[in-house]
């Protein structure tokens, strides 16, 4: 219904389409459509470790350590990643020369999305109830294979679902990187329409590759919130 | 089995006692824990099953003095079986997976040794088909039948049961009762933090009655109803009893 939509409002508009121009870019396109997964692939993997790192962090019994860790989560989650990207590329980047575009764009989004999955992981730690942990220590569980056996597979199967779907926004999120030249593919579509000033076609382009990416992942948080449903 | 405590006593961090300093020794075989709601039947349990530590006093369980840190109180939790009120289950495991996995993990069985004990416990409460269904897809008598196997898979010295039936319908309270018979006339000895009167009664030899943290009386099940000795026991009887059909 929504692309009938547009596309009646398209003929209204009397904007014609032609998408013939994508055949003489499908290289650079393609090479920004893999770039965007290398970068949210790779922010995947940083962001995990900053999040499990600082979900710890926050439940520990070093005070300073807590507050450090809700401080970080508070101010990421509290800022737009535009001002975090300009800042940290101009400032922080050019202070310690991180001139790599790659690297910036990967550590920007991974300290941003590892805001959001510290709160996804602290979430499930926090919905873990107290009388899985009890049946664990009567049944004789010491306390790494409580770990083991009832609080990771409970953990994973509460994260796992939230996880992929965040992996969705790092991928959405990742086309902001543009803003500082990272030839990713929301940069690559730039680029090509600012030389053919065919804005329409480039950003329905763009549109459909980031739901080429988007929507299997979507379908994958699905299908995995349905496998570890046991009834919570 | 021999149960024993002197001066045991426990507060909680909010500095509310639950249990005052009390003292026993008794043979235990069957013996239903009654008193009324927050009067600390639940946490004698707990103690008695080392999940908490008492605030003071020793517990002795069958000659050996319980010692609540460590690889001790691990050592003495895999000595008892537990089953809880509801929801003791481990939620993400299958119902044979509840017996098996502590079996192999705990208690050093093979997998094909845990999984012959699981298949003849489910097989003997009648849950065999519902072996592989996880713990939400069973009734809560089903629930309770599986805590109960898993409870008794790997033999314990000693049956600690809270509250076992009192989430569940009528019908399934007679079925796990039965059960809890059962298990009684093989020898197997327990503890039941109970409120169902006719079974702590009729099925059991011993009643302690537990109110306001005090131990107040303790003896032979008929004895106990027949005579009750304290005006709080006559005054929870009397209430229990006032609805009787």
């Amino acid at each position: 219904m929504l692309i009938g939509f547009v596309w009646l409002s398209l003929t209204k508009a009397g904007v014609p389409l032609d998408f013939s121009f994508l055949k003489d870019f499908s290289k650079r396109l393609g090479d920004g459509f893999w770039l965007t997964v290398a970068l949210s692939l790779a922010s995947l993997a940083c962001s995990l470790l900053i999040g499990v790192a600082c979900a710890a962090g926050q439940s520990a019994k070093i005070l300073p350590l807590r507050y450090l860790c809700n401080i970080y989560v508070g101010l990421i989650r509290g800022t737009p990643l535009i001002m975090q990207i300009y800042l940290f590329f101009y400032i922080v980047g050019t202070a310690w020369g991180i001139e790599n575009r790659f690297a910036a764009g990967v550590i920007i989004l991974s300290v941003f999305e590892g805001a959001y999955i510290t709160e996804i992981i602290r979430g499930s730690l926090l919905s873990i109830e107290a009388a899985q942990i009890e049946a664990a220590k009567a049944v004789g569980f010491t306390g790494r294979q409580t770990v083991r056996y009832v609080v990771l597979p409970q953990m994973v199967a509460r994260t796992l679902p939230a996880l992929t779907g965040q992996f969705a926004s790092i991928i959405k999120d990742s086309s902001l990187l543009s803003i500082i030249a990272v030839t990713e593919l929301t940069q690559t579509i730039r680029e090509i329409s600012a030389t053919n000033f065919r804005l329409f076609e480039c950003y329905f382009t763009l549109g459909v590759l980031y739901l080429c990416l988007t929507l299997p992942i979507s379908f994958v948080s699905k299908w995995l919130e349905r496998r570890y449903d046991y009834g919570n | 089995m021999e149960i024993e405590f002197r001066s045991l006593s426990k507060q909680f961090e909010d500095h509310k006692d639950v249990l005052l300093p009390m003292d026993f020794a008794g043979d235990v075989h069957a013996l239903a824990v009654i008193g009324p709601s927050g009067g600390g039947k639940s946490t004698l349990l707990r103690i008695l099953g080392g999940l908490i530590a008492p605030t003071a006093g020793q517990v002795w369980i069958g000659g050996e003095k319980v010692c609540y840190e460590g690889a001790a109180v691990e050592a003495h939790r895999k000595k008892i079986g537990y089953v809880f009120q509801l929801g003791g289950l481990f939620k993400h495991m299958s119902a044979i997976d509840n017996i098996v996995t502590p079996l192999i993990r705990v208690h050093g069985f093979s997998k094909e040794q845990a999984r012959a004990r699981a298949d003849e416990l489910l097989g003997r409460f009648g849950l065999l088909t519902e072996a592989n269904k996880k713990p939400a897809a069973l009734s809560g008598g089903q629930q309770q039948r599986v805590a109960i196997a898993r409870a008794i898979s790997a033999k314990p010295k000693l049956l600690l049961l809270d509250e076992p039936t009192s989430a569940l319908d009528p019908e399934y309270t007679t079925e796990v009762l039965g059960i809890i018979r059962e298990l009684k006339e093989e020898r197997l000895d327990f503890v039941i933090v109970t409120h169902e009167m006719g079974f702590a009664r009729h099925a059991c030899e011993k009643v302690l009655f537990l109110a306001e943290g005090q131990l107040l009386e303790y003896g032979d099940s008929d004895t106990i109803f027949q005579q009750p000795a304290t005006y709080k026991l006559r005054s929870f009887l009397g209430k229990l009893l006032e609805w009787n059909i």
